[in-house]
């Protein structure tokens, strides 16, 4: 009973927190909300025994990702109101997707074709099972190869993008931190001895 | 002493107010509350007084005296009654809230600044049998609330609908962005080597001698996650967020009275509880430096503490010693030193890992 009323208190939180985040006018307060949805869905995978992946939403999305997007929405001067002209225009191809999704969530969740009720409730673990443990042996062992796989497109995709933004020729004045550690007293000072002129 | 809580305390008087259905919960919650208590006063006291340490240490250092006016019941006690004179003044200034700001963000942002320092503080084990939550994931636990602390700091400085505020906002985001990757691999490290992500464990697995501790194996790790953890928590030298000569103080400029005093509170928190990490992580939490000799070398909270001050001290010491660095140079000093020096030394831990070199693996 307990779990029940945290859970309906985290995805009452959630949904609010959700659809404020594509209501809301200001977009740092959506980001914001998009923020504590979040956090709700991390505190709803906790209850499910999933810590490791709950903490890692807190951290990567939370403590970083959404730290950029907020320093991004932050700097940008959004005037809202050409955002707003077009609502009519987009409306119809927005309905369709929205109808598209629905369609296939519900294909998903119906039990014709996916059997979720066939699917038994999570099992509740004693306090000696360790999500992180189990999740570490699946990754390294079972599924070693499409890790790494993973791993790799990763790095790629970073080095593509920091490969892009360097593209064009270097034309800022920007300081280059090596040179400056590597000046010596001799490049910057000329110590001149001369005798004093006046006695 | 919590035993003696809960058979004579919580345990009658939920009996009484409660039904027999929920009484385990609220007996849960109570107790709870009482640990969290049992916390976050000692914390909030160690703030209180490590404001005077900090003004008093780098008096003593600058050749000055530090204050030294306000005592306690009319004796002088070398200024020891200041910092409640301090807080009282605090309190008793009013807040105003800047025309134009944000008016919501700007009262949530101190609470978002000071509530993750509080939190984090539920997984810190003060010895074998003292923490408030023993969690299988408390590095990652740690990771994420110290990760979060950035939120009061970017509110605070948007909310307040001023330039300099904004300014120092925006450096203390991307300064925290690069500094939590280099803190986050340096704690990589000490998971590789412990083979746990729960402190206690961690602590347990350096059980030994000073040369068991992990400082030995992972040393730049050490220096790595201390530079990062004073530049994760806004401290000289990377204080540019407040940078008072260049942007009057920074994301704060616009707080006042207990609002600012929030914001401070929170920094210190997170000092300590970098200086308690710093120690669990890398300087054998609560066991004894003396491991062997009878009395001095049975574990106790108290040589955690006496670890934990050292690196207090060093905080203050840097804050007195250098000059603050330039903003280019922190980001460099992050990306392009921090990160590698991790990266590499990762490898070459969990090489010595694989190997087993003793003493610490074998």
């Amino acid at each position: 009973m307990f779990e029940q009323i945290i859970y309906y208190i985290f995805a009452g939180l959630l949904i609010f927190s959700a659809s404020m985040v594509i209501t809301v006018r200001n977009p740092v307060m959506a980001a914001l909300f998009l923020v504590l949805s979040f956090f709700s869905s991390a505190a709803i995978w906790l209850l499910l025994e999933a810590e490791f992946l709950a903490i890692a939403l807190v951290l990567v999305y939370v403590g970083a990702v959404m730290v950029l997007f907020l320093f991004v929405v932050m700097m940008l001067d959004v005037n809202l109101a050409p955002l707003r002209e077009g609502f009519a225009r987009y409306l119809p191809v927005g309905v369709t997707v929205a109808v598209l999704m629905m369609i296939a969530m519900g294909l998903v969740v119906s039990s014709s074709y996916f059997k979720s009720d066939e699917i038994s409730a999570p099992v509740t673990l004693g306090p000696g099972y360790s999500n992180t443990t189990e999740l570490g042996q699946a990754l390294y062992t079972d599924y070693l190869y499409p890790f790494e796989i993973a791993g790799a497109i990763l790095l790629v995709a970073i080095i593509a993008a920091i490969s892009l933004t360097t593209r064009k020729p270097r034309s800022t004045k920007a300081q280059q931190p090596a040179l400056q550690v590597q000046v010596r007293k001799e490049d910057r000072i000329k110590i001149i001895k001369m005798e004093a002129e006046k006695q | 002493m919590m035993d003696l809580l809960r058979n004579f305390i919580i345990f009658p008087v939920t009996e009484i107010l409660f039904p027999s259905s929920i009484q385990p919960y609220a007996v849960l919650t109570l107790e709870t509350l009482a640990k969290i208590i049992a916390i976050i006063i000692p914390v909030m006291i160690t703030v209180l007084y490590l404001t005077f340490a900090e003004r008093k240490v780098i008096g003593y250092i600058q050749a000055r005296i530090g204050p030294n006016r306000v005592g306690l019941f009319g004796f002088r006690l070398w200024g020891f009654g200041q910092p409640i004179a301090d807080a009282v003044k605090l309190v008793l200034k009013e807040i105003v809230i800047p025309s134009g700001a944000n008016k919501t963000l700007f009262i949530m942002a101190p609470i978002l600044s000071i509530a993750p320092s509080l939190a984090a503080w539920a997984v810190i084990p003060f010895n074998d049998v003292m923490v408030l939550a023993n969690i299988n994931a408390g590095l990652l636990y740690i990771l994420a609330l110290t990760s979060l602390s950035v939120y009061g700091i970017i509110i605070a400085g948007w909310a307040s609908n001023s330039k300099y505020a904004f300014l120092g906002a925006m450096r203390s985001a991307a300064q925290i962005v690069a500094y939590e990757i280099a803190m986050g691999f340096a704690l990589v490290g000490v998971l590789i080597a412990a083979g746990s992500l729960n402190l206690g464990d961690i602590i347990q697995a350096q059980n030994g001698s000073v040369f068991h501790w992990f400082w030995l194996p992972l040393l730049p790790l050490v220096g790595v996650y201390f530079i990062s953890g004073v530049a994760e928590t806004n401290r000289a030298p990377f204080d540019v967020a407040e940078g008072e000569s260049e942007i009057v103080a920074g994301f704060h400029v616009e707080y006042g009275g207990l609002a600012f005093s929030v914001f401070f509170l929170a920094e210190y928190a997170n000092m300590i509880l970098i200086s308690m990490l710093t120690s669990i992580m890398f300087f054998g939490g609560w066991l004894s430096p003396f491991q062997g000799i009878p009395v001095l070398g049975a574990s106790s909270m108290f040589w955690l503490f006496a670890k934990a001050s050292f690196f207090l001290f060093m905080f203050l010491w840097f804050r007195a010693t250098f000059p603050r660095y330039r903003y280019d140079q922190i980001m460099r000093l992050g990306w392009k030193v921090f990160i590698p020096i991790t990266i590499v030394w990762l490898v070459v831990a969990a090489i010595l890992v694989v190997t087993g070199i003793p003493p610490w693996f074998d």
